[in-house]
């Protein structure tokens, strides 16, 4: 787990979700709601970005 | 009944040192100012985030002006307030450049505390009573 890329980035996605998630929001489900879209968002476009720098070459 | 010269010092004053308690303890801005949600997600969260920069062998860099990067994550990672103090003091953060996570473990470290720099702006809009 230690040296899973994937996973540190879902751990870091994590972290910053909630936090923006608290800050951006006062209701608790619209943090929840909102921290939640930033996390998919986040994780979805790390791994898109990982499979379009793929393809480039060294 | 307008506010005085002295009320608008007194908030001054508490403003800062809101601000200066919410750098200080990643989250105690909003715990002071009643909002004890979030406050306790923010010293959860930012907390276990420093931690786990220093689990992943993360650098806590010094300020060394001649080296201006250095200096700048050196200022980030400040952001964290307290945290950042005690590790140095229990000599946590040496970082080992040869760990496979070392940076995944400066990234954790520099936008942990990067991101308790907005909480405390968050807290002086609070104490203003912008929000």
């Amino acid at each position: 787990m230690k040296t899973s890329h994937l996973g540190l980035m879902i751990l870091f996605a994590l972290y910053v979700s909630v936090v923006f998630g608290t800050l951006m929001r006062d209701d608790s489900k619209e943090q929840l709601r909102f921290g939640a879209q930033l996390f998919g968002a986040f994780v979805l476009g790390g791994i898109v970005l990982g499979w379009i720098l793929y393809f480039f070459p060294l | 009944m307008r506010a005085t010269t002295v009320d608008r010092e007194q908030s001054a004053t508490y403003t800062y040192l809101i601000c200066l308690a919410a750098w200080a303890v990643p989250g105690a801005g909003h715990l002071l100012l009643g909002r004890v949600q979030k406050g306790l997600t923010f010293l959860i969260a930012l907390t276990l985030m420093f931690a786990t920069g220093l689990w992943l062998e993360g650098r806590l860099f010094p300020i060394e002006i001649t080296q201006p990067l250095v200096a700048l994550a050196a200022l980030a990672d400040m952001g964290i307030g307290l945290p950042f103090f005690i590790a140095r003091q229990v000599g946590s953060g040496a970082g080992r450049v040869i760990a496979l996570t070392y940076e995944y473990g400066n990234a954790f470290l520099i936008v942990a505390g990067l991101m308790n720099m907005l909480v405390v702006l968050d807290a002086f809009d609070v104490a203003q009573g912008r929000k």
